[in-house]
């Protein structure tokens, strides 16, 4: 998408649920979900006299995505309180991080058209959310089983040049997070928040424009599109002689367009001070050492080993490598049929298809893979060609079966056998002498009217190499 | 000069006009007391939070049922359900 | 020796020997509470199942079953302490109907030891004052003398073990809470180091300085306490790994070897004559019992009070900022007039349901923390906080504990200084230093003055040093031998 004179400068925050047990800083459940204020305790309630405790794991986990972004892990960081009322926010203030963050002056290596851009992250902070309020008219009702989940905070540079760069560097989070299994990066059911931070500058200019920040989209097809729109909306209220207000704006998806949350932005004083009821967050720093030692290979590392170990083309190993779940699922087809660009085939096309039209996780599919793997090894020894095995394929995603069973079961071995093949040959031979003297004459485009015939009378199970080896030998006649 | 109505407004006191008369009063007096702090050099000094030094422990990642549901509702002075009830809430 | 004139070690003796029941413990002090209580408000909520529980205890000693070292002898506990199922209002009418779903960690082991809780004390208004005047459960009055406050903010808890409504109170020190009450009132009164007790469950005023301590009859009393309700919580951070010592044991009025230092800028313009006599005497009684005495200076006392009322405002602005009337306690009646936004709503459950004291303390607070003021107040006092304690630190390195008045003048009258908040503050001069620099604290009966108000002396020690202060606490106390002197009101 080009501006014009026009350059846009974004930047993402992006809050990442952690997928702790308990709470960030209470002892009940963190699950999503759950009845009516079941997962709350005095400490989530904001009861009097509740103290917070510091979950480890969350800070183990918030540590992980540090490292994987490439961030300075602070062996020292505090925990501040952001003071504010809101009925869904029991303690009147949230616990966060301030000026003392854990992570910091990190980047992410996105790719966009095969090409490499940097965005800088400048600080991942640990957080708890905030409880639900739905409204009803005259009165509002207040749920806070997810009151003190645990969150990281990601905030990128404003180093993002347009809306496409931002879907893909949230995109690329999200993988990273996945690797991790420290988020399940599902922006639908919130696990996953993006805020988009955009304002636009003449080409050239150094100085920034007035930003506004879009809230909680959710989808990256609408990160991108929510982006744009605001871009547009921007550059044609700064033409048409207007003043960008600085606000927070929601996307609308229905009507593609972005919108003023509040009309009257309330000028917040949030009066951040460290917790008294929290020690700073100190730890040796051989615990982020030992976690790095732990980190597991990343999808931008493992997309540059699939390209040499494989042979693959970089475009499929970025394709493999998205979700960690299907990069390990490819490789251990590749591995029980040793033939890693079928496998990379099979998986990137008719599976990934089979998933995206069923919205179905790697996980959750019904091939397991040394199934598939089994179907590459059936077509590669010949026992089927590939055309019957996208049948079979058919029927496996659909019963979850071995092929062997289905091919047996269905009767769809590869005839392979000479004699056999002789005799259908000849029968279509018999049975089309017309064409026989056609294709004599020098018809020889002909060919495949026969090989046509051959696959049609062995209801496509002949072996194609060999009906047209054998074709080839009857057709020149006696 | 204190502007009590605006920082009544953030703590979200409800005052009166003569408390906040009151307010104002007592409030500049003692804030001229607290300024004597200003006359210290703290050049390079860190601020003290917690006084006594301390190892942190954190809480290991274990679920427990605290309270039940019907125990987190009990002192709540209106719900539907069990979910807190209150005057509707904008945006 | 009737039962209430017992401390809480003889009565612990005489349960575990069994030449007491739990039963008729309990029932004394309840009857001495319902006598008293109309004349002096110690109490605002009494425990209805004392008397049950107190049974319980005694089947459990008859059965041969093992019990805690406390078991069957009431305590009291401020009204700051959360206790599963029993009221508790930290004296504020914004929690008038707050039933605790849990106890603070302090009064499960307490329970957990055996002990019985008797009543929830009165108490300023969540902790805020000196006087116990504050209170919406009306005031608190001194047994020595009921025209005068018991001091504040623990006054309740003072009163009682006073006036032998309980033989054994907790009470929670802030700025001076828990020592200048008991200063007030005749009896001993022990802040521990910052971190030693669990604050979790103890409604938070100021989350940095708060500390729960006992406020007894004896030294002995106060250290048997202490090793119970101290030790490292996982719920409260702040809370401290410390190994607990056998205090009650080790407690000795030997001083030989032993430093005290006197911080001249305790003694300095504004104590009245009877205070310095009766500290003096302390003075004497440790020089006689061994100790050393050097002189020593904490040059930035005069800002304690400063530091103090910033630090804690603005921990107390954000910490009660929970009472807002969507979960629990106080909510204006929007029946009759509903609220026309969430603001307002807030506002008016705040601004009803806050006394105030409490208004304005948050009002201080949420100034100095917003913005533009911040540096100037809140990080500059967390700064000269750093260099308050340094003093400290200093003085220690010449002298094992400090010794000082607790307070400048004995009890003063009610009323006397309610409506200037300055002069107020101004009281807690010689307590606030050792709440900012996290050190133990205590104050021990040194006698009377003129009007046959009780003096105590104050003191200090170095972090978890608690034991030196004990004993030189201990040694004063078994030289004047004051631990039977009741108030007139209880006969």
């Amino acid at each position: 998408m080009s501006y014009g004179n026009w350059e846009p400068v974004i930047g993402l925050e992006i809050h990442a649920q952690l997928m702790t047990d308990s709470k960030m800083f209470a002892p009940e459940s963190a699950a999503y979900g759950g009845a009516d204020n079941e997962y709350t305790s005095p400490i989530s309630l904001g009861m009097p006299g509740a103290l917070p405790s510091i979950n480890h794991r969350a800070v183990e986990f918030s540590i992980r995505i540090g490292l994987a972004l490439n961030c300075r892990i602070n062996p020292h960081s505090v925990f501040a309180r952001k003071n504010y009322f809101y009925p869904d926010l029991p303690k009147g203030y949230q616990i966060s991080q301030f000026d003392q963050p854990l992570c910091e002056k990190g980047f992410l290596d996105v790719f966009i058209d095969g090409k490499a851009k940097r965005i800088g992250i400048t600080r991942a902070h640990m957080e708890e959310d905030a409880g639900k309020s739905t409204h009803h008219g005259d009165y509002s009702l207040i749920n806070l089983n997810r009151a003190g989940v645990p969150l990281l905070e990601i905030v990128s540079e404003p180093d993002i040049a347009s809306a496409q760069e931002a879907a893909e560097y949230a995109r690329s989070v999200r993988n990273i997070l996945r690797y991790l299994e420290v988020c399940d990066g599902n922006l639908e059911e919130g696990s996953m928040r993006c805020d988009c931070n955009v304002s636009v500058r003449k080409k050239g200019d150094t100085k920034l424009g007035t930003r506004t920040e879009i809230k909680n989209v959710n989808s990256f097809r609408f990160v991108e599109k929510a982006i744009d729109y605001e871009i547009q909306r921007q550059i044609a209220s700064i033409e048409s002689g207007e003043r960008i207000v600085q606000e927070t704006r929601l996307y609308d998806s229905t009507k593609n367009r972005t919108f003023t949350m509040r009309s009257k932005e309330e000028a917040h004083d949030y009066r951040y001070f460290p917790d008294p009821d929290l020690l700073p967050l100190v730890f040796d720093s051989s615990w982020t050492d030992q976690i790095r030692a732990k980190l597991p290979e990343l999808p931008r590392e493992k997309a540059t080993r699939f390209q040499t170990q494989y042979g693959l083309p970089e475009y499929d190993a970025l394709v493999l490598t998205q979700e960690r779940g299907v990069s390990e699922y490819f490789e251990a087809v590749a591995k029980i049929c040793g033939n890693a660009k079928a496998a990379s085939n099979w998986v990137m096309v008719e599976l990934m298809r089979e998933l995206k039209e069923t919205d179905k996780s790697i996980e959750a599919q019904p091939i397991k893979s040394n199934q598939l793997g089994d179907l590459i090894l059936l077509i590669d020894k010949g026992t089927i060609s590939g055309k019957i095995a996208k049948s079979v394929f058919a029927e496996m995603w659909a019963s979850g079966g071995n092929p062997a069973d289905i091919i047996k079961a269905k009767g769809l071995v590869q005839i392979s056998d000479t004699g056999a093949l002789e005799k259908i040959i000849a029968d279509v031979i018999a049975a089309s002498p017309g064409q026989v003297a056609e294709y004599r004459s020098g018809k020889e485009k002909l060919f495949g009217f026969f090989v046509g015939q051959v696959m049609k009378a062995s209801k496509g199970q002949a072996n194609p190499d060999l009906v047209n080896q054998i074709l080839k030998e009857k057709l020149k006649g006696s | 000069m204190i502007d009590v109505k605006k920082v009544a407004h953030l703590a979200r006191l409800a005052i009166s006009d003569d408390e906040e008369k009151t307010y104002k009063a007592q409030m500049s007096t003692i804030f001229k007391h607290f300024e004597e702090i200003a006359s210290v050099d703290t050049k390079n000094v860190e601020p003290l939070i917690t006084p006594t030094d301390m190892k942190l422990v954190f809480r290991e990642d274990k679920r427990e049922v605290v309270l039940t549901v019907e125990e987190a509702m009990k002192n709540a002075p209106e719900k539907s359900g069990n979910l807190f009830k209150v005057p509707p809430v904008v945006g | 020796m009737s039962i209430i004139e017992k401390n809480l070690t003889e009565l612990c003796d005489a349960v575990q020997k069994r030449e007491l029941k739990s039963e008729a413990i309990t029932k004394a002090f309840l009857d001495q509470s319902t006598r008293l209580n109309p004349k002096l408000n110690a109490y605002i909520t009494m425990n209805e199942k004392a008397l049950e529980q107190a049974r319980d205890v005694d089947k459990k000693i008859a059965s041969g079953a093992k019990v805690g070292r406390l078991a069957g002898v009431p305590i009291a506990i401020k009204d700051m302490l959360c206790t599963k199922g029993i009221k508790t209002t930290a004296g504020s009418k914004i929690l008038h109907n707050f039933i605790p779903q849990y106890s603070a960690a302090v009064v499960e082991k307490l329970e957990g030891a055996g002990a019985i809780t008797i009543g929830k004390t009165n108490q300023d208004e969540f902790a805020m004052g000196s006087s116990t005047e504050t209170s919406h459960y009306g005031i608190c009055r001194n047994p020595w003398s009921t025209d005068y406050v018991p001091g504040g903010s623990s006054g309740g808890s003072a009163a009682a073990v006073s006036a032998r409504m309980a033989p054994m109170a907790i009470g929670t020190d802030t700025g001076g809470s828990v020592r200048q009450p008991a200063n007030f009132c005749g009896i001993v009164g022990v802040k521990p180091t910052y971190g030693r007790v669990s604050r979790y469950g103890i409604v938070a005023y100021a989350s940095s300085l708060d500390q729960a301590g006992p406020m007894g009859h004896t030294v002995q009393d106060c250290a048997t306490i202490m090793e119970v309700i101290s030790g490292k919580d996982v719920r409260d951070t702040t809370s401290a790994q410390e190994a607990v010592p056998e205090w009650s044991k080790n407690l000795t009025d030997n001083l030989k070897g032993l430093k005290i230092g006197l911080p001249k800028e305790y003694f300095a313009e504004g104590v009245s004559d009877d205070v310095r006599k009766v500290v003096k005497n302390a003075i004497d009684i440790a020089k006689a019992a061994g100790a050393e005495i050097v002189d020593v200076s904490l040059p930035l006392t005069h800002l304690g009070v400063a530091v103090y009322y910033l630090v804690a405002t603005c921990e107390a602005s954000s910490n009660l900022a929970r009472y807002d009337g969507v979960r629990f306690g106080y909510r204006s009646d929007f029946e009759k007039s509903p609220a026309v936004d969430v603001d307002d709503f807030y506002s008016r459950n705040r601004g009803e349901g806050f006394g105030s004291e409490v208004k304005r303390r948050i009002m201080l607070g949420t100034y100095a923390l917003s913005s533009g003021y911040y540096d100037a107040y809140y990080k500059k006092a967390c700064q000269v906080r750093r260099l308050l304690r340094q003093n400290f630190l200093d003085a220690f390195k010449k002298c094992d504990v400090l010794l000082s008045p607790a307070s400048t003048t004995p009890a003063f009258k009610i009323g006397e200084r309610i409506e200037s908040p300055i002069e107020m503050y101004l009281n807690d001069i010689y307590t606030t230093s050792t709440n900012l620099a996290g050190l133990p604290g205590m104050s021990v009966p040194g006698g009377f003055s003129k009007d046959k108000l009780p003096i105590g002396v104050q003191i200090m020690a170095a972090h978890f040093q608690e034991q030196k202060m004990l004993n030189v606490g201990y040694a004063i106390e078994k030289s004047l031998n004051l631990t039977r002197e009741v108030p007139n009101v209880v006969r």
